[in-house]
């Protein structure tokens, strides 16, 4: 379950991010996970709530962004979303397209409560 | 409005980028409002600066929000650049050798490391998550080897490389074999700094594998079809294999081979001669 490596890593950084801000609390951290990352979601909240323990992070709440596959094709740039697999590029048929959006495994930020 | 991704806007060039990923910049010849990629709507520039909110919130204290940005594994992806640059010091190629359980890996590596003898120096570093079995059988053919338990993990991650490639300390211009854990999702997300990444599939798995599992496929360079001793036997269209992990990666190497009878080998040896 790689997902707990993962989880674990989130961990690491909101709490070291938390801490250099003096933070007393974190009251959110939102994520960006692609839907191609290879991350299951359901995997990754449970992987969470076992991560959490005994760190800042317990009763913290996570919002995870699924973003969505976007794919580039390589001969004449169309965007397109990926039918399924990464697929060929509807406009000129090339197969050699690179995906753009999807892959993410990204903190976007934290809400920490500080003292006043 | 765009039919192709039907994001609904049009307008002017947008810059695409991925944040903390440098290598990809694109700009596009057309506007997308990519928030439809999102499964729930929310602005990025929360202005909770002050927010006294009696319910969930405790006098005293403020609330901040924090832009961060930062790959969740950055520290992986660093120790594994550190590796690359250990190997490039050294003139050793480093091979991540991944697969489902019992696809080959170990029967591989033992037949190249004998077709290797007198022609590259080789060293090994053997991933599962239990026993030094594997570790073993490579002692058995002489070449050095070391082997990582990960417990309960399913793959090898670059601080693991880091810290056996302290015991094994391979020599000046050899040719590194990795055998991660077997298994076909997790290894594929942690770079180990290796040159290159080769998964193994054999024809007594689905053909459909590499659609299954295309992250692993997506990533990788060279995908070697074992066992082929054993097709007159078994179903395994190999064609459609082929066409299922080109349609995922079109820029895979392929190679068919018997890891027993060593059939087809010597192509999976050239291809690491021309290596350097
Ligand atoms: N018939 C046939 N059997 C093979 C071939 N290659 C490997 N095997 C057999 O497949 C089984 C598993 O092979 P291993 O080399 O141990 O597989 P592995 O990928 O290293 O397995 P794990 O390390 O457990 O993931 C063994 O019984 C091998 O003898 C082949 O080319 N043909
Ligand atoms: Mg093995
Ligand atoms: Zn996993
Ligand atoms: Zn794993
Ligand atoms: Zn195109
Ligand atoms: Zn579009």
């Amino acid at each position: 379950m790689h997902e707990l490596s993962i989880a674990i890593s989130i961990v690491d950084i909101a709490s070291r991010q938390a801490e250099a801000a003096s933070a007393m609390s974190v009251s959110r951290v939102e994520l960006d996970i692609g839907t191609m990352s290879g991350i299951e979601y359901e995997s990754l909240k449970f992987a969470l709530s076992v991560a959490v323990k005994d760190s800042i992070l317990e009763g913290t709440e996570f919002r995870i962004n699924r973003v969505e596959p976007l794919c580039e094709c390589l001969s004449c740039t169309h965007l397109f979303i990926p039918n399924g697999l990464f697929g060929q590029c509807p406009e000129c048929g090339e197969k050699n397209t690179s995906l753009i959006r999807g892959k993410e495994l990204q903190i976007k930020s934290l809400l920490v409560e500080q003292k006043e | 409005m765009c039919d192709t991704c039907g994001c609904g806007q049009e307008g002017n060039p947008v810059k695409i980028s991925r944040p903390g990923e440098t290598d990809h910049h694109h700009d596009h010849p057309h506007d997308h409002d990519h928030d439809h990629s999102h499964d729930h709507d929310h602005t990025h520039d929360h202005t909770h600066g002050h927010h006294h909110d009696h319910d969930d919130h405790v006098h005293g204290t403020t609330q901040r929000l924090i832009k961060l940005e930062e790959d969740i594994l950055g520290k992986n992806n660093l120790l594994a650049s550190r590796n690359s640059g250990y190997f490039e010091a050294k003139g050793i190629v480093a091979l991540n050798l991944m697969s489902s359980p019992g696809s080959g890996k170990t029967t591989l590596l033992e037949r190249t490391i004998q077709a290797l003898e007198g022609k590259r120096k080789v060293a090994v570093i053997e991933g599962d998550q239990q026993t030094l079995n594997d570790a073993e059988r490579i002692d058995r053919t002489g070449a050095p080897v070391v082997q990582v338990n990960t417990g309960n993990g399913c793959h090898l991650d670059a601080e693991m490389i880091r810290q056996a490639l302290k015991t094994l300390e391979p020599e000046e211009g050899s040719i590194l074999f990795i055998e991660n854990v077997g298994n076909l999702v997790c290894p594929s997300l942690f770079e180990l700094g290796e040159r290159n990444r080769i998964v193994i599939i054999s024809v007594t798995e689905g053909e459909d594998k590499p659609v299954k599992y295309p992250t692993m496929f997506q990533h990788a360079d060279v995908c070697i079809i074992n066992k082929t001793d054993l097709l007159p036997y078994v179903d395994f269209d190999v064609t459609k294999a082929i066409s299922y992990a080109q349609s995922v990666n079109p820029a895979l190497t392929f190679m068919e081979l018997s890891a027993k009878t060593g059939e087809g080998v010597e192509d999976w040896i050239q291809w690491i001669l021309d290596l350097q």
